[in-house]
This record gives C-alpha cells, sequence and structure tokens, in this order.
C-alpha cells in the first residue's frame, strides 16, 4: 500500500510560502545605509527632537562604537554588517487620520490579509491600536477614552515632544544606554515606539496593542516602548508582529522598559512572528532584543510571550524586583522550526525582600531548529525571603532538532526557596495515531499536542491574542512531524 | 461490513500476522481470543491502518471497500473505531477538547458542519451519564494520570459520542472492575444495531457474558485457527489453549 509517508509530508510542506509572505509597497522615506554621528544627528533632526534626546542618542552612539557584539548565546549566524543598514524609513503618508478612510488603501489591504484589519479591530472591543508600520505611527485609535482616564498612549516620537519631562525622567532608567551592544544601537537610533503612562490609582479599561511592522527592504528595525504605571495602577499591554518575507536579513534590536510604581501592575504579552527564513535557512529576521521592567513595593510584572518567528532570537525579558513584596513573572512559548535559533529566558533579579517570581518556559522545536532556554535567578543579599519557581520544559519533534537548558541561579540570601524543574519529551507516534485514529490528520494532531504542551502559557495571554497565538503555534509547525 | 482477505503484516519484516480470514456482517458481535502475542493487538491496529506494520499480502474490505490505500484518520471518517489496549496520554488536552476536536474532524470529512456546541454538550451529558463518569473527569487531560479502569473507560465513552459503525475493543476489560465491567458493557450493547459490528478482543469469558457475541475466533500465531459460537469462548475458559495449539500442530 502506498502511504503518504512523513517524507512526503515534509516535502509538499517545504513548497509552502510563509503564510504571510507579502510585502507592501507603501512609498517610503528612507536614509542611505550607514551609520555614523552624521546619522544618528539625522534621525533626531529629522524627528524634530529637543537637544537633550539628540545627546543622548549621542552618548549612546559613542558607547556602542566601543562595544562588541555579544557571542555567549547559542546562536550561530552571519553577523550583520551594521554599516550596511539604513537607520531610518518612514511611511511617506506622515499625516495622522483620523479616521479609516484616510489611510493608504494599500496599508488597509495588507492589515486584511493578516487578518487583522482595523476595521476588526476598532470593533473589538476594549482594544485600542497604535499601529507601527516601519517605525512611525500611522494610526491611533481608542484615545479619546484613554485622554478621559488621563491615560497616556502614543508613539515615542509623539511623547517625546509632548511629554518630554516625563519620557526624560524614565527612558534609560530601566535599561540603561550602555547596557548591552544592542540596547546601545538601539539608544542611539531608534525610530519610534510605544509610549504609554497610567496615572495613579488608574485601572487602565482596555488592552493596549500594537502591532509592530518591518516592511522595508534593508531597514533595521528599532523600537523604543517605555511603559510607566504609576502608583496603584493596571495596565496589560499587548505587543505582535508579522513581516513580510524576503531574501536579506532584517535586524531587530528593540529595548523595552517597563516600570511599575508601588502597588501597580503591568502584564506585557507579545506574540511573535516575524518571518523566520525560508526551509533551506535562507533570509528571515534576528531579533535582538532588551526587555526589563522594574518593580518598586508591591508591584508586579508579567511578561508572557509567544514566540514563533525569527531566524534568531535572542531575548530575555527580565524583572528587577527592586520593591518588598514585589512579584516577576514570565511565562513563555518559544517555537523553533526548520533552522531557526532562539536562545531565550529571562532573569529574575531579586533585591527586596519577600519577592516572588515565577519562571514558566515551553520551548518546541521541530526540523533542524536549536532552542535555548536560559535564565538567571538571582538573590540579592538583603532578599530575605525570596522565592522562586522555575519549570522548563522541552518539547521535541523529530531527532535533529535540539533543545537545550541552561539555568543560572546565583543566592546570596540563605532564606530563600528556589525550585527548579525541567521536562524534555517528544511528540510520539503512538500519540499521533492515537489521534489519527479518533479521525485527527496528522497535522491538527501535532497543533492540539503542541497546544495541549503549552497551555499553562497560553492561559496567561488575553483572550483574542491566545486565539492569534494558537493559530501562529499551528503555522509555524506545519510540516513538523516527530 | 468487513471483509479480510488472506492477510499478511508485518513489522521490520517479521511475519506476524499470516494470512487472517475474517467477515463480520452489520448487526454481529464477534469476539477474538487467542494467547499472548498471537497477534490480536497487531490485527486491530491493520484494520486502524497504523503506519508501522506493512500489509504484504490480502485485503482488508469495508462495505465492499477496498481501504488499504486509506489514512488512519480516512478509515476513522467512514466509521472505523479502535478502543486501544494501552490508551496514551495526551498532557494538557482535556477529554471534552479532544472529543470536540475528533467528532469536528470526521463531521468535516463526511460534509457536514461543526457540531453547534449546545447539541456537543447535551451528547456528552448523556453518554457521561450513560458511563456513569463524572463530568469533572472530561476536564482532565486525557488518559493523564488516570487509572488503567478509567482509561478504557474513556475509551468507550469516546466510542460512544463517535457512534462508529464498526467498533473493535482491544482488551477494553483488562483493568475494569467488576461495576465498571457491567457498565461498559451496557455502553457496547446500547451502541449495537442492526447497522454496526464490533469486535471484542478478550482473553476471559466474564466480558462476553455481558457482550454477549455471535462468534468466537482463536487467534494464533498470526492465523484464525478455530472459529465458533459463544460456547467456544466458555471451553476456552476451562481449557485454555494447549488442545487448540495441539489440533493445529497435528
Ligand atoms: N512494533 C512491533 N515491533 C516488533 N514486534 C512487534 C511489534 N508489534 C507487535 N510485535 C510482535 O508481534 C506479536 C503480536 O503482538 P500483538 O500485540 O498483536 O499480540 P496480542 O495478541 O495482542 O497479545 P496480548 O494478548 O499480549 O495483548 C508479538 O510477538 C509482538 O512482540
Ligand atoms: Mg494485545
Amino acid at each position: 500500500m502506498t502511504k503518504y509517508t512523513e517524507d512526503d509530508l515534509r516535502e509538499e510542506l517545504k513548497t509552502k510560502e510563509y503564510e504571510y509572505g507579502f510585502y507592501t509597497d507603501i512609498e517610503s522615506d528612507t536614509f542611505p545605509i550607514g551609520l555614523n554621528e552624521d546619522v544618528v544627528r539625522a534621525i533626531s533632526l529629522k524627528k524634530e527632537e529637543p537637544q537633550w534626546m539628540t545627546d543622548w542618542r549621542l552618548e549612546a552612539f559613542r558607547a556602542w562604537e566601543k562595544m562588541i557584539e555579544p557571542e555567549w548565546a547559542n546562536v550561530k549566524y552571519v553577523k550583520p554588517d551594521f554599516q550596511s543598514i539604513s537607520y531610518y524609513s518612514a511611511p511617506n503618508t506622515k499625516p495622522k487620520y483620523d479616521s479609516l478612510d484616510e489611510v493608504d488603501p494599500e496599508l488597509l489591504e495588507t492589515f486584511k490579509k493578516l487578518g487583522i484589519s482595523l476595521d476588526e479591530q476598532k470593533a473589538l472591543a476594549g482594544v485600542a491600536m497604535d499601529v507601527v508600520i516601519d517605525s512611525v505611527s500611522v494610526a491611533t485609535t481608542f484615545k479619546k477614552t484613554l485622554n478621559e482616564k488621563g491615560i497616556i498612549f502614543c508613539s515615542m516620537s509623539e511623547a517625546i515632544k509632548e511629554y518630554p519631562e516625563l519620557v526624560r525622567k524614565y527612558i534609560g532608567t530601566v535599561v540603561p544606554q550602555k547596557d548591552n551592544f544592542y540596547a546601545a544601537l538601539n539608544s542611539a537610533v531608534f525610530s519610534d515606539g510605544s509610549f504609554c503612562y497610567i496615572p495613579k490609582g488608574v485601572r487602565c479599561p482596555m488592552e493596549l496593542s500594537t502591532y509592530f511592522r518591518i516592511n522595508q527592504a534593508n531597514t533595521g528595525q528599532f523600537e523604543r516602548t517605555l511603559v510607566v504605571a504609576d502608583e496603584g495602577s493596571y495596565v496589560s499591554y499587548l505587543e505582535g508582529c508579522t513581516a513580510p518575507s524576503r531574501d536579506e536579513n532584517q535586524l531587530h534590536a528593540a529595548v523595552v522598559e517597563l516600570i511599575a510604581m508601588d502597588d501597580a501592575e503591568i502584564k506585557y504579552s507579545t506574540v511573535q512572528n516575524w518571518y523566520p527564513g525560508n526551509s533551506e535557512g535562507k533570509g528571515g529576521v534576528f531579533n535582538f532584543v532588551t526587555k526589563r521592567g522594574l518593580c518598586e513595593k508591591n508591584a508586579k510584572i508579567s511578561w508572557t510571550q509567544v514566540e514563533t518567528g525569527s531566524a534568531i532570537t535572542w531575548k530575555y525579558p527580565s524583572c528587577i524586583l527592586k520593591g518588598d513584596n514585589s512579584v516577576g513573572e514570565f511565562y513563555s512559548i518559544a517555537v523553533t522550526n526548520n533552522f531557526q535559533q532562539a536562545d531565550t529566558g529571562t532573569k529574575m533579579i531579586h533585591l527586596g525582600k519577600n519577592t516572588k517570581s515565577t519562571i514558566i518556559s515551553k520551548g518546541i522545536s521541530a526540523g533542524k531548529s536549536q532552542n535555548s532556554y536560559r535564565g538567571l535567578v538571582q538573590i540579592s543579599a538583603r532578599a530575605e525571603n525570596a522565592r522562586n519557581f522555575s519549570q522548563c520544559d522541552s518539547l521535541l519533534m523529530g531527532n535533529d532538532c535540539g533543545a537545550h537548558t541552561f539555568p543560572y541561579i546565583e543566592v546570596k540570601n540563605k532564606s530563600s526557596i528556589i525550585e527548579h524543574e525541567a521536562t524534555t519529551s517528544k511528540i510520539g507516534e503512538d500519540q499521533i495515531f492515537y489521534c489519527n485514529q479518533r479521525g485527527i490528520d496528522t497535522e491538527k494532531a501535532i497543533a492540539l499536542i503542541v497546544n495541549g504542551f503549552s497551555k499553562e502559557v497560553l492561559n496567561k495571554l488575553p483572550m483574542e491574542f491566545a486565539v492569534e497565538a494558537q493559530k501562529l503555534l499551528e503555522i509555524s509547525l506545519e510540516g513538523s512531524v516527530g | 461490513m468487513l471483509k479480510i482477505n488472506n492477510l499478511h503484516a508485518s513489522v521490520e519484516d517479521k511475519a506476524i500476522l499470516r494470512g487472517i480470514n475474517l467477515e463480520v456482517k452489520a448487526g454481529e458481535v464477534h469476539a477474538i481470543m487467542g494467547p499472548n502475542g498471537s497477534g490480536k493487538s497487531t490485527l486491530a491496529s491493520v484494520i486502524a491502518g497504523k503506519d508501522e506494520y506493512e500489509v504484504t499480502e490480502g485485503e482488508i474490505l469495508l462495505e465492499n471497500e477496498n481501504i488499504d490505500e486509506l489514512a488512519p484518520e480516512e478509515r476513522a471518517h467512514k466509521g472505523i473505531f479502535l478502543s486501544f489496549q494501552y490508551p496514551v496520554e495526551i498532557p494538557g488536552v482535556s477529554v471534552t477538547n479532544f472529543m470536540k476536536t475528533a467528532i469536528n474532524a470526521t463531521r468535516k470529512a463526511n460534509g457536514l458542519p461543526d457540531m453547534p456546541a449546545n447539541e456537543m454538550l447535551k451528547m456528552i451529558r448523556e453518554k457521561s451519564e450513560m458511563l456513569e463518569i463524572d463530568r469533572k473527569f472530561l476536564s482532565r487531560s486525557l488518559n493523564e494520570g488516570f487509572s488503567g479502569g478509567e482509561k478504557k473507560r474513556n475509551e468507550i465513552f469516546q466510542m460512544a459520542m463517535l457512534e462508529p459503525k464498526l467498533a473493535i475493543l482491544d482488551e477494553t476489560d483488562s483493568g475494569l472492575d467488576i461495576d465498571a465491567l457491567r457498565i461498559v458493557a451496557k455502553g457496547v450493547n446500547k451502541l449495537r444495531s442492526k447497522d454496526n459490528a464490533v469486535i471484542v478482543i478478550t482473553h476471559y469469558q466474564r466480558l462476553l457474558d455481558h457482550i454477549v457475541p455471535d462468534f468466537v475466533h482463536v487467534l494464533f500465531e498470526g492465523r484464525i485457527v478455530k472459529s465458533g459460537g459463544k460456547e467456544l469462548a466458555h471451553e476456552l475458559e476451562e481449557k485454555g489453549y494447549d488442545w487448540i495449539k495441539e489440533e493445529v500442530n497435528a
């Protein structure tokens, strides 16, 4: 009997192009390639920034020039040539729109293909959108409701103009300019991003959401996000993205800073689906991100992420638990397929007393990919009664992929309790046959098993995001029968 | 319903089924017995389409259609159900979610829309009550941490939900306590109709007291070496397999 073998399936799927692989040709205003002080100044000028901002960027640039690209991560790649990248690109359609009708129809078409048309999003009650296409905010919705509560949610460029004192006070306080190679680069050339401020005691009534897209050939993306939750406030922030497929590697080095003041809570959820490269490992986004949150007294920060895209991911959303009784959480699903490489994890830095952290990491590897979890739990001398619970589970599909776990634990206070659990499992033929026997085909069976494996993390996502995340898991694992 | 002609199957060049002939008509219950390792589970797996086994000779017909080329899920869509001897665990996937996925996959394959949620819930309630399954159980991860008996009862719950044409029960009785055995048998008997057929693989007469077979077959070294009515099961219970082995070797 002729059987439809795994090899047939693999073959068929190789020919499937990246689902969202299309490219929108919006006329754009792009800088020539290369980076030097003049380029940094030009970016600042272009964005009509105040002098302090220009100086801040230059300071970062000078530091970056002296730094070398880190090599400790478990990833291998040809280093980007930072002089062959253009550091600024903005859609020509500069003015902001009052209604969707004014938005470039081609752009709307793009959103439709992504299944995230603004129409739909507007209708989706409770979700405000700050859409970032090639670094500049094109449309902002739901501003009014937010205004009434005194919540600021706008692009970083706008924030620098409208709320310079807030930006100046907080930018770089959690991720300093010189923090690391990529953060320094970002500080020097960041194009745009989002700024969010929740006033004292305010509960943000809706999920704040941003869709980032990389849209211009050879344009490095340097987003900068700053979320400040003042005392006793609460905000849930969603970040999601997809990118058009292309051949050249695209660099992305974002910085996200979160500040949760006394009794405040920030939930930061990410669904990331950048182009991972084709089945031969060509192309794909390089994603080197610095994400860090600072918790004051009784504050709480939760990072939840679903990472399915990028050729290379280097990302460690972290929490500095500075205030007593503060809480840090990290829930992550990282999927790698084909030739993708991911080195992700978190750092939980316990400084305050009775601080608590939870780490749940689910790594799924398929194809020839490599998936590493790297986590640091650090308990400082004065962190009395600190607690950490870490769980790292890996799921392997096939024999050519790898899962690696690198937990680092540094304890300087004996009263702390740290627990670490790790498991590795493989999707079994028997599980798949069991599903098949019940009428569920192999693709679906894998999706089901993977969803089950990831459930603890998926459950942490806001509803509409969870649905999207599930779809992404399915798409990114197509053709990876174990 | 099911017709198997001269079926040979092997795994890694080792012949396990060596010329099986079996006809199961709609409305009938067949019991397959036989010593450990004789090939009972292999036969069930081959009927269900497990890839691991290579059919080297012969054919399997379901309602006069040769199903050799069909993938396991396609066979399931045509109404073949296998209650596994060793059901596998799928962590994080609830029984309900699994059932919903299975039912809708089958409906889709047969050109039907998804089953409406209220209908699904009603069916779940009905079938779980019939099998005396606590509803809390249905939100647990499939088979994860289930006791041996719970796994088997859950298999029959799935069977009841999927309402197959041909149900193959592979040692569903093993691990069941006396009450559970009666409940499970009730579930199977409920499915029996003039349009369905059941193949029961078992080692013991006690299940056949509840699910009374029309035919009993003895599988030995990959062949059906003896067939008879329900009294054959009693005979085996009494005398074991030695006399059959002797007959075969004679
Ligand atoms: N995948 C496999 N690889 C190697 N040998 C196998 C495989 N599957 C079955 N066999 C062998 O085939 C023979 C029949 O196995 P099978 O499971 O069908 O027996 P059974 O009649 O169901 O036995 P039991 O009553 O113990 O359940 C055994 O010798 C078994 O070891
Ligand atoms: Mg068996």
